[in-house]
């Protein structure tokens, strides 16, 4: 300790101190003050285009999120839409079907009446046919009949044999 | 109180390269003495060169007033290098040049006053150079105050216009462009740790921006003043204690003079313990708040003085033991402990800004309840 204190050199001192802090005033102004602030901003640069860069990741994740949501909404829609359509494209067939049911059973209900009508004219035409036809033919009958005398007995008899029969 | 015993807890830390170091100067006595008894013959001869490289590291360890890069001639005082300027204070500045001295061979005569080198000191003598001495062989002459420019200074200067150039440099090339071109690329990362790693974990985000401009400055003083020192330019300036004490003293009147309340409270009143303990607690802390920068001043000086003496010691062994299994032996050993002093080089730096950090850290720490 004696040996360094004699040692003590009071001039290496003193230009140790002068010139180390004239170096650092030195140094902080034109060194260390223009570096750390460059580092600084370069830092704060890098910082900010990472976060901008963060930012536009998520907007365009929620971009994408929006749309696939659009998109399965859309596709909900549609498959509601197409089945609404199936619903209703199946009814209106049922219900034409029930209609043209509906009419052909009408028309054929008023076919079989009027041809249950035309049958029934057609069979009092062939009556009314039928009985004037007998009728005349019942008059030549007669007439050719009582033109002879001989026969006109001889039915007369044979209506009182049938009468006698019964 | 935690930062009194933060203190003692790092200085453990340094306890691995203080055994490395023991270890090392332990093995080497072995072998030292293993070497004297073998060889009796010779061991005049082998004294005086021991005393020789003990000498040769001595003065290698010691500042000096002129630039010599090596000796040629011992006998003959030839030597290269160049003389610096010597700057004396005693009743008025006498400014002369080293090259005077002769490299501590001659008396300089200033203006009537005659002064010698006495163990790389100047002092005041009679125009013999005659040293007196008290009992116990002090050298009682009047000692001038030195202001010289010597070997370290320039080396201070040197290594402060480098970073100057460097840094400033450093600083332009950020104008044109957002990444650092040329040494920056080198720089800029270590600047980057001491800012994250140092400043902000140990002082905080909020207050770290105003001590940067000094942990900056001192981490890269130290490396590179201590890198200098393993160049064969055969300067050392952090094992001078006047160095390592002005470093010291920057930081102790940093912490000081930006603390706030809450760090006298915890050094004169600490808070939640009992009233006793209050009154004993405050020297403690008081001596703490002194203890912390002596023990970077002393860390300093003691690591890398340490190397230096190992690593001379090591290659010293080379002329003692002249053989051609010693010799080979005690390069190898010098090469590994220099890339070992390269790591030390940069270590102490880094644990002189750390705790710098960390003493800046207590000095603004917010109160927050325990």
């Amino acid at each position: 300790m004696e040996k360094l204190i004699e040692q003590f050199s009071f001039g290496l001192f003193f230009w140790q101190l002068l010139l180390f802090i004239a170096v650092l005033l030195l140094l902080r102004k034109f060194a260390w003050k223009p570096i750390l602030d460059a580092v600084e901003d370069r830092e704060s640069g890098i910082k900010d285009a990472l976060a901008a860069a963060e930012n536009a990741k998520k907007e365009m994740q929620n971009v994408t999120a929006d749309s696939e949501r659009l998109l399965q909404e859309a596709r909900v829609e549609r498959e509601a839409m197409i089945k609404e359509a199936r619903e209703m494209k199946e009814k209106i067939v049922a219900d034409a079907k029930d209609l043209a049911q509906a009419e052909a059973d009408k028309m054929i209900k008023q076919a079989q009446l009027a041809i249950e009508s035309e049958k029934k004219a057609a069979v009092a035409d062939i009556k009314n046919e039928v009985a004037t036809l007998s009728l005349e033919i019942a008059e030549k009958v007669i007439k050719d009949q009582f033109s002879d005398k001989a026969k006109q007995m001889k039915l007369v008899e044979e209506m009182i044999g049938d009468i006698k029969l019964n | 109180m935690h930062g009194f015993f933060e203190t003692d807890i790092l200085s453990d830390m340094q306890k691995p390269f203080y055994v490395k170091v023991l270890l090392v100067v332990t093995l080497l006595l072995g072998i030292n003495a293993f070497a004297q008894e073998k060889d009796h013959s010779s061991s005049e001869e082998k004294g005086s060169l021991k005393n020789e490289i003990k000498e040769f590291i001595g003065h290698h360890l010691l500042d000096s007033h002129d630039f010599t890069l090596f000796t040629i001639d011992e006998e003959k005082n030839e030597h290269v290098g160049f003389p610096l300027p010597v700057i004396l204070w005693d009743n008025g500045l006498k400014v002369f040049s080293s090259s005077k001295f002769h490299h501590g061979e001659s008396v300089a005569e200033v203006d009537g006053n005659h002064y010698a080198l006495y163990h790389g000191k100047i002092v005041k003598t009679d125009a013999e150079g005659t040293i007196n001495y008290d009992e116990d062989h002090h050298a009682t002459n009047a000692k001038p105050l030195d202001f010289s420019i010597t070997k370290n200074v320039v080396f201070i200067f040197l290594v402060a216009a480098l970073m100057f150039f460097l840094f400033s440099r450093m600083a332009k090339s950020y104008k044109t462009n957002a990444l650092p071109k040329g040494i920056g690329r080198l720089l800029e990362p270590i600047i980057l740790y001491i800012r994250d790693d140092i400043a902000i974990p140990n002082i905080g985000k909020k207050h770290y921006k105003k001590y940067m401009s000094y942990l900056l400055t001192v981490f890269f003083f130290i490396w590179i003043i201590n890198l200098l020192g393993l160049t064969p330019l055969g300067v050392n300036v952090t094992n001078n204690i006047a160095v390592t004490f002005a470093l010291a003293i920057l930081t102790y009147l940093i912490t000081t003079f930006t603390a706030n309340k809450n760090y006298w409270k915890h050094i004169f009143w600490m808070p939640d313990v009992p009233v006793f303990m209050k009154i004993v607690l405050a020297p403690i802390e008081l001596l703490g708040t002194f203890i912390k920068p002596f023990s970077l001043m002393i860390r300093l000086y003691a690591n890398i003085t340490a190397g230096h003496v190992v690593l001379m010691s090591i290659l010293g062994m080379m002329f003692i033991f002249k053989n051609w299994i010693g010799s080979p032996l005690s390069f190898g050993l010098a090469f590994a402990l220099s890339l070992l002093e390269l790591l030390v080089a940069a270590l102490q730096a880094y644990i002189f800004t750390m705790l710098s950090a960390l003493y800046f850290g207590s000095a603004v720490e917010e109160h927050h309840d325990h």
